[in-house]
């Protein structure tokens, strides 16, 4: 957290990395903006809904909230949260799948955004880290990793949450076990090693919720 | 990722038709996960997906389908890995299927990933990934394994190709005697063997599927009475983690003896690897400690190792003789 001259390490993000990334871009990557079909001989297409390869809507309700976005069919998720919609605290780390960072529930279940199309959840609901707090109160389960210091460089946390209010979400009224737990949180790389501590806080998220 | 245009035909025969337009610049989608990896590295970068999972209610019906059939178990080529690793349907005589479904990737993946996608995955060896590489894959002239780094190769019907094959799903339903049924302009249902395509057969494909016909299903046979089964897998780390070594059983067991016994073996070869050898050694024979070591070395009687991958020959059979100790039941010797 930064307060000098009112500048934020995110905002600074923000300001160069449009500029950087589009400077970095060759001309031949940047999709077309058009979603009609090119004179496509793809062929038969009856009754087929196609877009693409430009930006096409896809609405869907982002923690809680319905959202319209205009967006190109080969985005993932993951880019679509984080850079059209500034929903940053979904994190990107592999971008292949590998680590859990991104992940996100969607109607309820546990996914990797960054494997996800952004047009995979038309209609669909999404949750993201965002959402966990309401009216600036953090959730049972985030002050309950605050209270086991479950999080160490936090790179991993925001997937990490996400996965663990998956498994409270789905299991709620059970008497959860340290198993249960270690399963769901199975797919969420932490390279600082908090695991127990993030077991122990959804242990305790559990009783304290049910 | 190189853009493209998503298709949502309402009909399988409609995908199809797109499929075989524009056969080499298509590709089906189901889960997505290992074509998604496979555009972002640059190994493919197809003009058109066209999507399975927003199929009209029929098609979707019959490709989402989980449960008996006729006597038999169906399982539809969009069940995800989770579904198919939770349900319950699944008793003692398929549980082998469940315990490689609940074994793969990781729990988030598997809530993507689909049985059709986990069969015809394509392999994950380190030079067919590379996209800088031309591998014998990828129409080189060389299997870069051979000369290179194989610690994760094939022991197993090598040659021209080394890779080992990617499904954890193929070596269960192997043992399980599986077909697959197909549909396309000519509908057919395949014994899972059938599917595969060795090496030999064509260096630079996995599978035996025309451009625009669809995996729908998978079938099991009814059980013989008694049936059991099971999977296990050796990887270097518990999750995120492809496995060093497979092993499937399924048998019947009389009195002690067992029958229609089904040995398979993952991750060691080109194709899922069905080891009649292994099944000689104990189709009609009592279960014990001794024959199980017996059928675990002629399983791997005829393995040749590269340079690197000596290891998993005792690997593969540790792991053999665990899974049938706890199949028939027998007590793992101390």
């Amino acid at each position: 957290m930064s307060d000098r001259a009112g500048i934020t390490r995110r905002g600074l993000f923000r300001g160069i990395g449009t500029a950087g990334l589009i400077a970095g871009c060759k001309p031949g990557e940047r999709p077309p903006t058009t979603t009609e079909e090119h004179g496509d001989a793809a062929g038969p297409g009856h009754g087929e809904a196609a877009f693409g390869p430009g930006p096409a809507p896809v609405s869907f309700t982002l923690n809680g909230e319905a959202r319209t976005l205009e967006v190109a069919p080969h985005v993932t998720l993951l880019a679509a949260l984080r850079e059209q919609l500034r929903f940053t605290g979904t994190k990107v780390v592999c971008d292949r799948g590998a680590c859990g960072a991104c992940t996100v529930l969607i109607d309820g279940v546990a996914r990797n955004s960054c494997m996800t199309l952004a047009h995979d959840v038309a209609g669909a609901t999404v949750a993201t880290v965002e959402g966990l707090a309401s009216g600036g109160k953090l959730s049972v389960l985030q002050q309950a990793f605050i209270r086991h210091d479950a999080l160490q460089c936090g790179f991993c946390t925001s997937g990490m949450l996400m996965s663990c209010q998956g498994l409270l979400e789905r299991s709620r009224g059970q008497q959860l076990a340290r198993e249960d737990v270690e399963a769901a949180i199975a797919g969420n790389l932490c390279r600082c090693g908090t695991y127990p501590n993030v077991v122990a806080a959804v242990l305790d998220a559990a009783k304290g919720s049910a | 990722m190189q853009p493209f245009v998503l298709s949502r035909p309402k009909t399988l025969v409609d995908a199809g038709d797109l499929a075989r337009a524009r056969p080499q610049d298509s590709a089906l989608r189901a889960g997505g996960i290992d074509l998604i990896d496979r555009m972002k590295e640059g190994l493919d970068a197809p003009a058109r997906l066209i999507e399975l999972r927003w199929l009209g209610e029929a098609d979707r019906e019959v490709m989402r389908a989980l449960g008996p059939d006729g006597e038999g178990v169906q399982i539809g080529a969009l069940v995800t890995l989770a579904q198919l690793a939770a349900h319950e349907g699944l008793g003692e005589a398929h549980v082998a299927l469940r315990e490689a479904a609940g074994s793969a990737a990781t729990p988030t993946i598997r809530n993507a990933a689909t049985l059709g996608g986990n069969l015809l995955q394509r392999p994950r060896c380190w030079y067919f990934r590379h996209a800088d590489l031309v591998c014998l894959k990828k129409g080189g002239s060389a299997c870069l394994a051979v000369g290179g780094e194989n610690k994760f190769h094939a022991i197993l019907g090598g040659g021209p190709s080394f890779i080992v094959h990617p499904s954890t799903l193929a070596c269960a339903l192997t043992a399980l005697d599986a077909q697959v049924e197909i549909r396309g302009p000519e509908p057919r249902t395949l014994a899972l063997a059938e599917l595969f395509v060795t090496p030999k057969q064509d260096a630079k494909r996995e599978h035996a599927l025309q451009p625009g016909e669809v995996l729908v299903r998978a079938l099991l046979p009814k059980p013989s009475p008694g049936q059991r089964s099971g999977y296990a897998a050796v990887k270097e780390k518990q999750s995120h983690d492809w496995p060093l070594a497979e092993a499937a059983v399924r048998m019947s067991l009389e009195s002690g003896v067992m029958k229609d016994v089904r040995v398979a073996l993952g991750h060691v070869a080109p194709i899922p690897w069905r080891s009649r050898e292994a099944e000689a050694v104990l189709e009609g024979k009592p279960a014990s400690e001794a024959l199980f070591a017996e059928a675990a070395k002629a399983a791997l009687a005829g393995a040749k190792p590269l340079r690197d991958n000596a290891y998993k020959i005792p690997l593969t059979q540790g792991l053999l003789r665990e899974v049938l100790h706890r199949v028939a039941g027998v007590p793992l010797p101390e």
